[in-house]
Parts: structure tokens; sequence; C-alpha cells
């Protein structure tokens, strides 16, 4: 019987690809273990090996496709004796979309803010830079390595060190050509040795330089977290105001998909807790790119928590020369008058996906993207939810304690009259990361969670 | 390799030697007085003295350069004086006053300054030690021709990022000096207790590192092999390690009562190997100082030690805004 070659997922995020090249054509025979094809994942180009022996039928997807979803046919391969003409109409139609899991790829923010007019006023969801400027689509992977190669061309003393970020080009490739335009002596790999390199960076720091160290992902950087707080955080108070710590440490955090308990941990909470850091976790490529620039910049340590399955989506980004953003603004994704959603990283985009849905059902939620975590814009939750008077906050980290529970204490002390039910905390489960695909799910917040609780606050 | 002893005769200057006997003599009187500051109450929290050790920091002062580097670890007292920091300074430090280096807001293992190039007292055993070699990875980055010496004890000295570190210098060539302060007690751990091995400056080996055993009672020997390290490091070659065999006369802390050793053991010490004793028998025996002359040091060094207590007694305990500055910086400090 014919057998469907499905495209593969090559990577634990990826969702589609470009099938570069075919390496056989129709009516060649194939054995288990021959490379059939090569195809591009958001992160590399990788060889498609077979896994079962026959003839190649018929080629679904011809050479050069991008976008090709996971597990669409891409060829039909024959067993003995089968010809191309056994090739039945319906293997080869076309393959289903590839289903929609619920995680909000498709939560692109709103537009504009398209809501009814109501007697509340409207909040400010102006962009971080002037109106009418030119655009461009960027992944959020091409943001945070250009605002990288911009600071590093800017300033001499900005280096970056980390395991596989120079001749590799990053795990991530977030440092692609990085090593090509600045050279061994600014971009540096180092040994897998996390406590050891997170000190050099720190001590470079006092030395008069500007480093950027990248984790891997930031679970690993827990073996460095004593040189990131007890050395970085602490020094200018410790030192009377003497010396800081100027350094940039960054890289995917949270859930990927399928890693385990050990590759998928949120640490917005933790680090957000440590005077002395700025704690970042952008959901956007425009706030990634603005935001990276000011933490290079910034004399102080700056945290900066990535999202492996954000680096590869596109979202619009300013073409300006020098743009930055400060820290300490939310932003304002969507005006709404119902309620009030607030989340960051890539909480936003349930958030963003329920507003939506929430809006179908003449819900008109407005929703807070955080970006800075250390300092936290609790202004603009507390004067979103004095307009709204619910509040639901959405994260992946774990619920005890999270960012949520803090600005749920925010709002009691400060907005307490103006609350008319309690907060509600969209969070991770309270469970290390499960393995299996439908425990992860369910381990993680999720875009009807986060309708959930907005009705329960909204009690509609 | 038998550990470096100095020449029979000395090999510095008369005017060398009793530079080296004041710097000795006034980390000595200096620690003295902290204890006694503590014992008062004046002085809170830990308290490591130095008292023993002194001319470890004394002969490697004397090898370094104007714009060395230097950080250490929590027993630092001595380091700081050593490199020229005002001893009025230090001690306003110890008992947590405004005069003190970090206004207060550091204490014993905390103090820094960047005029005089010593980028602290850490409190945290190794983790020192990436930070000095990240000094190190500055200094080579800005072609500025400084090493740092970066300083740790026995018991740091099997901590992992110290071996992390040891790889990374050597793989990059950084101008840094790894001094380990071999005491022979990681607090009430000896080493042989602790130690797989009886030669800590051997482990360099596996990373292609020299380095030596430098006998540190005796200032002119470490003066010597500091000497060797900078030419060393400062000519591009990478890292030295210098294993200074030495011994503390006090506790670990001054909490500590150190039982984990004899009485006769610390008394011998004192008597056969004391660093300052050596120094002075140097001085009066070559005939460059008088018993008088080496009297007069002796009270000049009390008084600057009388003044520093003074100091650190009478400036005020910080303002209580002080609670909330420094903790983010607005513009960049001027760290190096």
């Amino acid at each position: 019987m014919a057998t469907e070659i499905l495209m593969p997922a090559l990577s634990p995020t990826m969702e589609e690809g470009t099938l570069a090249k075919w390496l056989v054509k129709e009516g060649d025979t194939v054995n288990a273990g021959d490379i059939m094809a090569e195809i591009e994942t958001d992160k590399a180009t990788m060889e498609f090996e077979a896994v079962d022996e026959g003839t190649i039928g018929k080629i679904l997807i011809q050479d050069g496709t991008e976008g090709v979803k996971v597990n669409t046919p891409i060829a039909v391969l024959l067993e003995e004796g089968e010809s191309a003409d056994d090739i039945d109409t319906a293997s080869s139609a076309p393959a289903p979309e590839a289903k929609d899991d619920g995680d909000g790829d498709d939560a692109e923010a709103p537009k504009s803010a398209e809501t009814k007019a109501t007697a509340a006023p409207k909040s400010d969801t102006s962009p971080d830079w002037p109106e009418g400027t030119e655009m461009e689509n960027k992944t959020v992977r091409e943001a945070l390595n250009a605002a990288m190669a911009e600071e590093m061309r800017r300033d001499d003393t900005v280096f970056i060190m980390g395991e596989e970020v120079a001749e590799y080009e990053g795990a991530y490739k977030i440092t692609q050509n990085l090593l090509d335009e600045f050279g061994g002596k600014r971009v540096i790999d180092t040994p897998i040795t996390e406590h050891g390199f997170a000190g050099i960076g720190v001590g470079a720091s006092w030395g008069g330089l500007r480093p950027i160290v990248e984790f891997m992902t930031w679970n690993f950087a827990m073996q460095a977290i004593d040189q990131i707080i007890n050395s970085a955080a602490k020094t200018l108070y410790m030192s009377g105001g003497q010396m800081g710590s100027p350094i940039v440490f960054r890289g995917p955090n949270g859930a990927a998909a399928r890693v385990g308990a050990q590759h998928s941990q949120d640490y917005a909470a933790w680090y957000a807790q440590v005077p002395g850091l700025r704690v970042v976790q952008p959901y956007s490529a425009a706030c990634a790119k603005g935001l990276l620039k000011s933490a290079i910049r910034d004399p102080n340590p700056v945290i900066f928590l990535e999202n492996e399955i954000l680096y590869g989506k596109s979202f619009e980004v300013p073409k300006m020369d020098d743009f930055t953003i400060p820290f300490g603004k939310a932003k304002i994704w969507r005006d709404g008058s119902d309620v009030t959603i607030v989340s960051f990283g890539i909480g936003m985009t349930y958030a963003l996906e329920a507003a939506e849905k929430l809006a179908e059902d003449g819900i008109d939620a407005e929703v807070i993207d955080l970006r800075t975590l250390r300092p936290m814009d609790t202004d603009t939750v507390i004067k979103s939810v004095m307009k709204t008077n619910r509040c639901v906050t959405v994260e992946e980290g774990w619920p005890v304690p999270s960012i949520g529970s803090y600005i749920s204490s925010v709002l009691m002390q400060k907005a307490f009259d103006y609350l008319d039910a309690p907060v509600i905390n969209c969070t991770g489960k309270d469970v290390p990361m499960p393995y299996a695909a439908n425990l992860e799910k369910l381990a993680l917040t999720s875009t009807s969670e986060v309708i959930d609780a907005v009705r329960q606050v909204t009690y509609r | 390799m038998a550990t470096r002893k100095s020449a029979k005769k000395p090999n510095v200057s008369a005017d060398e030697l009793t530079q080296y006997y004041r710097d000795m003599l006034l980390i000595r009187r200096f620690e003295e007085k902290a204890g006694q500051l503590y014992g008062m109450g004046l002085i809170g929290g830990f308290c490591h003295l130095y008292i023993g050790q002194e001319a470890v920091v004394v002969g490697l002062e004397a090898a370094a350069e104007d714009g060395d580097k230097r950080v250490t670890t929590y027993r630092d007292h001595g380091h700081m004086l050593a490199c020229g920091m005002d001893p009025k300074g230090v001690m306003a430090e110890l008992t947590g006053r405004e005069g003190g280096y970090s206004r207060g807001k550091g204490g014993s293992m905390h103090m820094f300054s960047t005029e005089k190039q010593f980028y602290g007292g850490h409190g945290i055993v190794g983790a020192n030690v990436p930070l000095g070699a990240g000094l190190a990875f500055a200094d080579k980055y800005l072609e500025n021709n400084r090493v740092t010496f970066t300083y740790f004890g026995d018991g740091a000295a099997n901590q992992g990022q110290v071996y992390e570190t040891f790889n990374m210098a050597a793989l990059w060539d950084l101008p840094v000096i790894f001094v380990i302060e071999n005491n022979q007690y990681a607090m009430g751990t000896s080493q042989k207790r602790s130690t797989s091995t009886p030669d800590i400056y051997t482990r360099g080996e596996a990373f292609g590192i020299p380095g030596e055993a430098v006998d540190g009672m005796d200032v002119l020997a470490v003066k010597e092999a500091g000497d060797k390290a900078v030419a060393h490091c400062r000519s591009g070659k990478g890292p030295y390690i210098l294993e200074i065999k030495t011994y503390r006369y006090r506790g670990h802390s001054m909490s500590d009562p150190a039982k984990y050793r004899t009485r006769e053991e610390v008394q011998k010490m004192r008597e056969e190997k004391d660093a300052i004793e050596h120094v002075r028998e140097l001085l009066i025996s070559g005939g460059h100082a008088s018993e008088e002359d080496l009297k007069a040091i002796d009270k000049e060094i009390k008084e600057v030690v009388n003044a520093s207590a003074d100091f650190a007694k009478e400036s005020p305990e910080p303002a209580t805004d002080e609670l909330w500055t420094d903790i983010i910086a607005d513009v960049a400090p001027q760290n190096a």
C-alpha cells in the first residue's frame, strides 16, 4: 500500500518549514536512512531521511515551497509491485490545515482599537514610535539580532559571550552573522560553564566593558544564579554607589514544547523579586528590539527573558535609525471597558486571543503588556482597573507566588474601592512540566482559561 | 617543586624592606584594633581577621604596578590596606558608618575602591575567582597591559567555578594571577581533610597553567614570586598560579574558638615563622634600622590605627534615606 511521507517536525517548536530541496526524484528507490530532502526549520537546514524502503511514486510538494505545515503529505512512497497509477486521489489531496491547537499563533495584535463607544475614557494605545513611521515585518529573532548588531556598531565595549553564539550562530540563531561582522574578539563561544562565564561577564562589566551574556536557555542560568544575584545585582548597593554592573543576561525563558520539566520554566517571578536587577520580558518584535537596545545601554544588570515559541513570530517593527523603548512603561495593546487583562511575554498570545473572542460576545477587554517586570508599570494597570473595575492576569509561570499575585496585592491596596470582582490569576499549574503532550497543555495556561476567568469576573 | 623561599641575602633595598615592615605592621595593628572594637560591640556580624597572613598581600602589592587590579574574598582588610586604601574608611565601614568606603552599606566583607582598583571583598566562597578573571578579560580586551590579582583560600580552591575559570583563563590567555592563600584551614576543616592534593597549585597543570608554591611567611619570597607571575601575565602568556603557604593566627571569624587545632601549633608558627619578626630581624641584623627606629615606626602605626578607630566611632551612622539609594544606577558608574 502506498505510504504518505509527511512534512516532519525537526525542532521542538517547528510548526512549518521550507522544503528546500528534494534529493530524490519520482521513480527513485530509497532505503531506510537515505537522505531524501533538505528541510529548513525555524533554526537550521536539516536533512530528512527515509524511514521505510520503497519507490518514490509521487512528489506532492515541490522544491522551494515555503510554509509547509508539519504533517502535510509531501510525497508518496510505493511498495514493491505498486505503480504510481495506484495512488488514489484521496492520499494526494491537499493536506488538512495544521490543527489549530489554540496556542494562539494567530493572535496578532489588533490593528487599532475598534471598540464600541462607551462612556469610559479611551486608554492610550499609541505606539512607541512617531506617527507615520515606515514599518517593516520582522520576526522576534530578527529584531533581537538587529538590536545587538546595532548596539555593537555603536559601542566598541559591547561584546557577546555564551555557548554556541559565535561559530554556530546561536542555538536558536539569535546571533546570526554577528561573528562575521564583529569577529572573534567580540563574539565569543564559551565552554559549557554557566557559573564561570556569568562571573567572568560580571567581572568584565566592572572592568569597563558592556557584556551581553547569552544563556542557551534560562534553565541553565540556575547554575549561574549566584553570580547574577550576589555579584551583579548587589554590588552597586554594597559599594555605596561606587561600582555597578552594566551587563545583559539574555536567552529563551519559559516552556518551549515537549522538552520536559528541566527545560520548561518561567523565571519572571524569580528575578522580578531582586532589587538591583532590571527584568524585561518582551512579547512583540518591536518591543524585543527597543527594549534590548535599552538593556544594552543601561548601567544596571538586566535580565532579558525571551521565548523560543515567539522567536519565529512576525510583527511590525518601525524602520528607525535608533529605536529604543524605556523600561517601566507598559503597553496597552487594546483599549476596552469591561475588564483589564494584564500579561507579558508569551502570555500576551493568550490575552490577545481571548480578547478577540470575548469581543465577539460583546465583552470589551483592555489588554496591557507589562513588558518590564522590574520596574513594573503598576500605575497603568491601576488606571485601567479604575476604568474597567475588573482584572485578570495571565502568565505561564507558577502561581506561588507569581507576577499576578503581586499585581492582585497592588490592586487591593491601591484600587480596592474600584474592584467589582476578585482579581483572577491565570498561571501555569503548580506542577513540574510534564512531557506528555496532553498534560503539557494542561500545565500551561490557555486562551480558554483566560476567557473563563474574564466571564467569571464580569459575571457574564 | 620545593616551596619558594627568599634568597639568603635580601634582594631588595633597605628602604623597601622598611616599607614592608611598616605595611605588615599596619595590617596587624589594624586587625588587632578591629578585634578589640568587635569585642566592644562596635563591629557586628562577621569579621575575619588577617593576622598572620600579612606577608602575602604586602609581598604581592610590592610586585604590582599602578593600574593593576585586585579582588579577594571576605578576609579582605589586609588587601585593602596593602593597596593603599585609607584605614579610616576601612575601619568606619567595619563599624557601619557613613565615613566607610561603602557608606556603611557593605560591611567587613563588601568594600570596594575603584580609585585603588580594589574590586571587593566578596562573601561567597569562590565567587570572586571568575570575577577576577572577568576583570582580566576586560584588560585584555581593552589592551591596557594590566594584570589582576585574584585572591582566594585553600577552601575556595575546591569550588567548581574555580576550575571553570581556570579553563577559560587558560583558553583565552587572560592576564590573571590566581593567588591561593593557603592558610591550611577552610574555616575548621584542615586541608588534609578537605583537599585531595597537598599542593593545590598543581591542579593548574591540568589546564596548562603554570604555578608554584611560595613560603607565605617570607615577604621577600612572596615578592620574588609575584614579580615572576606579573612578568608572565604581562607578557601575554596567560594566567599564573601562586599557592602561598601561610597561616592565620586567629579563628576563622571572631566567633570561632578554633578547637580544630592545638594552641601549640599556633604558638609554634608565631614564634618560629612570624613574617613581621622575620623582616624585623633582617632590618636589625643588616644594620638597616635600630631598635629605636623600629619603635618609632611602631608608634607611628599605632597612631594611624588609633585615628582610624576614633574616626570609625565618631563617624555617624548612615542617614536613614541611604536605605533607598544605590539600588539602581541612572548613569554608568566609572568602574575602571
